[in-house]
């Protein structure tokens, strides 16, 4: 398993001009690491749908190189994407899964099946054109620039330690600091759309 | 006695409308009564048809075309709207964009009661969710898509159109 954090960080070095979203507990420390928070976007919004909305900005700016950070909660809740994502063979669309097993954000219940399932077989059925399996950071980190570097859809499913919050919402660090609008209208200006 | 003709609802209109409008892509999942439209739709080399795989995903994929700049519209039936509410409500009013809603009215008669239940609760649905909408009947009800779209440039809210196409024009 890795630490989510040394996720970001190894990615960070690949991250070139990518637009790039995280979500779930482990997404938070995207913020230390990332280098252009402008080409951060935030979708979420309703459950298990910020990978459809990624996607669908995935289509609508396919000279960008589009990242998402799911989680395995958000993916249970909404399989049918894998097959949606693939159907439209996205090749600017990578998709990362943070799989830590657990609701970490309601305590650390257990995933459904969360000790034998396996997302990139699910991603490779779908159709995606590559996938991927790591719990080891080396691993991912030697990977991440021919990752980022193929042709897409791409599925990169890691393993990473849960970071369990008990305290109640109210009481917990809010991230990211910027809103789903401020970050839409971030982008937008970035890359001057109107 | 003059017996006057309603010509049933064309899907040629609506590919008429979407044109005028400036849509780039239509986000659907398709129903035994659009067959016919979903063929049209993917013969138009200035629309991008994005089939999905489950209804609730088609607002979420519409917010992140909208961010980029494009216009979409989705396309799916009232079924599948009512299982989308939590994605209306988060990826649709929350986000606050122009999105057009064409949704298949299954069930629907004007001349009575209705034995779908998908009828039955289509409407209260909508009202529950705030939601405006228009009806479509016939091919001259066609110019309501416009004035949806316009409402949904004005509002920045999801507006819906209803397709009550009781003799199954959208099939072959």
């Amino acid at each position: 398993m890795i630490e989510a954090k040394k996720v970001f960080e190894a990615f960070q070095e690949y991250r070139g001009t990518s637009i790039v979203s995280v979500q779930g507990t482990s997404g938070k420390h995207w913020s230390d690491f990332t280098s252009n928070k402008n080409r951060d976007i935030s979708l979420g919004g309703a459950m298990g749908q910020s990978t459809s909305a990624i996607f669908g900005l995935a289509l609508g700016l396919p000279d960008e190189k589009v990242v998402h950070f799911d989680t395995e909660g958000a993916l249970l809740m909404n399989l049918g994407v894998l097959a949606s994502v693939a159907g439209k063979q996205p090749k600017n669309f990578v998709h990362f899964l943070l799989d830590n097993g657990c609701y970490a954000t309601t305590g650390g219940q257990p995933v459904p099946n969360s000790e034998d399932i396996d997302y990139a077989v699910m991603a490779q059925g779908s159709g995606y054109k590559a996938t991927y399996n790591f719990d080891d950071l080396e691993e991912l980190s030697t990977s991440l620039e021919k990752i980022m570097s193929q042709e897409g859809p791409v599925f990169v499913a890691i393993k990473i330690h849960p970071e369990v919050e008990n305290l109640p919402i109210g009481l917990r660090e809010r991230r990211p600091s910027r809103s789903r609008a401020q970050t839409i209208s971030d982008l937008r200006e970035e890359l001057g759309i109107s | 006695m003059v017996e006057q003709q309603t010509e049933i609802l064309r899907p040629e209109t609506l590919i008429e409308e979407f044109k005028k409008n400036g849509v780039t892509h239509i986000i659907t999942i398709p129903d035994s009564e659009t067959n016919y439209l979903y063929e049209l739709m993917e013969k138009q080399d200035w629309l991008d048809v994005v089939p999905v795989s489950r209804e609730g995903e088609s607002m979420a994929v519409a917010l992140g075309l909208n961010v980029a700049g494009k216009v979409p519209v989705v396309l799916i039936q009232n079924t599948g709207m009512m299982e989308s509410g939590d994605s209306i409500r988060g990826m649709a009013l929350d986000a606050g964009f122009p999105l057009l809603m064409v949704v298949g009215y299954r069930g629907w008669t004007r001349k009575g009661n209705t034995p779908d239940s998908a009828a039955v609760y289509t409407e209260p649905f909508l009202n529950a969710f705030r939601l405006n909408y228009y009806l479509l009947e016939h091919d001259a009800d066609g110019p309501r898509i416009t004035e949806a779209f316009n409402e949904t440039q004005k509002t920045k809210k999801p507006v819906v159109v209803l397709i009550g196409d009781e003799y199954h024009g959208f099939n072959r």
